[in-house]
């Protein structure tokens, strides 16, 4: 992956016939603003909406009712916990597995791929259908309190994030010699533990970014699996505003849009000073 | 942490490594999938029957089903189409570099801004008081006297492209810029258009990759349950929204059945993974 990334020989546009080479970029244009508009215009349409919420002028009231809103914050936070948390329930679960399964058990790689796939195979919503049949009634009962509920909710959001960590943390180890890491540890006299925690996890921190990045932009505003574990997070949250509010649901669109975006963003960066590197 | 004693490395105790995994993965991934397909298979008093299969056919169900897959085929189609013409304009269009790295930045967010906010964003833009339909109207044209409506099938459809061509866009750049440069030199050599070399070559080259990313787009608006709640309440029939339903009560008037509605959802999404994987497999002995 690392090797074959030769820059592009910069004259090649200049060799094509010029006439197709310039109607080539016209119809790139086009489809580029095209695109672009199709992009843009909900945005700028929310945006401006957010914009209105006093008679007559424009200006940021919304902004400030959606912050003044007393369940706004609650329900942002808890969402930001939940997400915080299964990020580091995933790592702790998919760090420790990748690791082995790239140092000592090889064939078991298939396995643990297909399984980390499957969230893409159980929609959200027959998941938590399922859990709620699993884990809803006794001997298994986990909903019974709100509490118990949130685990539940937090467990469903780590296998959601396994994708996506998964992916990040295999490449991560792929990029650097296991083996010789290992050895060199062990050779100092290191157990597992300490060999995970002070030489695999560190080298990793770069790679694991991204996969915890995307997991928080996912599960941060995440509806389904928390409204029927009724839960009281901010996807159920901005569900409600956006049902009993005229303007504050724009604003607190364009603010779940700029959350994406600062994760994606990061991401980005990350993998963008990466490459340089 | 001295870790002065070196735990033996026998067979049990590599296995004793991923042991969290295959726990944590079997109580809320592979336990539930289990107990689907149990209960998909039981009769009300408890003996295993094909029923609930049999009662797919149920009218409500059929809708929901027919309803899901006819915007997944839509949005897959129209999103992939797109997505490639985007993806082909930044890659050979001639655009330049930051065009190229804004886009992709951009089609991440679009990507992942599903659900609740997608679904307020186009209220405010195609809703009855939405900024473009307002638009239409200073023109002289009512949208919603036409038959659009945003909370309808040509609505959710609208909706759902902006998560989309984006994903098309993230998949298929990378596979466009595995186009080896030999290949265009090649042609070229041999005396080919750029129409010929991408009708001859690329094209050919990408279209497993094509194909298998819009049935992978396809999956991806077939599971899709928030935007659609959020923008409808459900009161229009798809299948993610009929099991929706079917957890807050038993409007199916059979238990059974909405299990088999669940493995029904959990069967075709397996497909398109499998033939996703099947064919990406198949262009990467192509691009590298």
């Amino acid at each position: 992956m690392t090797i074959s990334t030769t820059p592009l020989p910069v004259g090649i546009e200049a060799e094509a016939p010029p006439i197709q080479a310039k109607a080539s970029r016209f119809w790139a244009w086009m489809i580029l603003i095209i695109g672009g508009l199709y992009f843009l215009v909900p945005l700028g349409a929310t945006f401006w909406w957010s914009l209105r919420a006093t008679e007559g002028t424009l200006g940021f009231e919304a902004y400030r009712r959606l912050f003044d809103d007393a369940n706004f914050w609650p329900s942002f936070t808890e969402s930001v916990i939940n997400a915080i948390a299964a990020i580091f329930l995933s790592l702790l679960i998919i760090v420790p597995t990748a690791y082995w399964v790239t140092l000592k058990l090889p064939r078991l790689r298939p396995v643990v791929e297909f399984i980390t796939l499957l969230p893409f195979v159980i929609p959200a919503v027959v998941l938590v259908f399922s859990l709620l049949r699993l884990y809803g009634r006794p001997p298994l009962l986990l909903t019974a309190t709100y509490d118990s509920s949130r685990v539940l909710l937090v467990c469903a959001y780590a296998t959601l994030s396994f994708p996506y960590m998964f992916r990040s943390v295999d490449n991560g180890l792929r990029a650097m010699d296991v083996r010789s890491l290992t050895e060199a540890a062990q050779s100092l006299g290191a157990g597992w533990p300490t060999i995970l925690r002070r030489v695999i996890f560190p080298n990793l921190r770069v790679a694991v970014l991204s996969g915890a990045l995307l997991t928080f932009a996912i599960v941060i505003g995440e509806l389904t699996i928390a409204l029927f574990l009724a839960q009281q997070t901010f996807g159920p949250y901005m569900a409600n505003l956006t049902r009993s509010k005229v303007y504050e649901p724009s604003a607190m669109a364009i603010v779940a849009f700029a959350i994406t975006w600062a994760a994606m963003g990061m991401i980005a960066l990350i993998s963008r000073s990466r490459k340089r590197r | 942490m001295g870790g002065a004693k070196r735990p033996p490395l026998t067979r049990f105790g590599s296995w004793l490594g991923v042991l969290p995994f295959f726990l944590f993965s079997g109580m809320f991934l592979i336990a539930p999938a289990i107990v689907l397909a149990y209960r998909s298979l039981e009769s009300p008093d408890g003996t295993l029957t094909l029923d609930n299969y049999r009662a797919l056919t149920d009218a409500n169900v059929l809708a929901a089903y027919g309803m899901s897959i006819r915007l997944s085929l839509l949005t897959a189609l129209v999103g992939g189409v797109f997505g490639f013409l985007l993806a082909w304009a930044v890659s050979m269009g001639g655009l330049g570099r930051s065009t190229r790295s804004g886009l992709s930045t951009f089609s991440g967010v679009a990507a992942n801004f599903a659900g609740v906010p997608l679904a307020a964003a186009f209220v405010f833009t195609l809703g009855r008081v939405g900024v473009i339909t307002s638009l239409f109207e200073w023109m002289g044209v009512d949208l919603y006297d036409t038959g659009f409506s945003l909370y309808s099938f040509w609505g959710l459809a609208v909706v759902y492209l902006y998560f989309q061509f984006p994903l098309m866009v993230l998949i298929i750049l990378p596979a466009i810029d595995g186009l080896k440069q030999d290949w265009r030199e090649a042609a070229e050599n041999l005396g080919a258009t750029p129409g010929q070399y991408w009708r001859r070559v690329a094209f050919p080259v990408l279209l497993p990759s094509i194909l298998g990313t819009m049935i992978l787009l396809f999956g991806n608006a077939f599971g899709a349950h928030a935007t659609a709640y959020a923008l409808t309440g459900g009161s229009i029939p798809l299948a993610t929204l009929l099991i929706g339903q079917q957890i807050s009560g038993d409007v199916l008037n059979n238990p059974g059945l909405g299990y088999a509605v669940a493995m029904g959802m959990v069967f075709i999404m397996a497909l398109c993974i499998v033939i996703y994987s099947v064919l990406q497999r198949r262009s990467e002995r192509w691009l590298g």
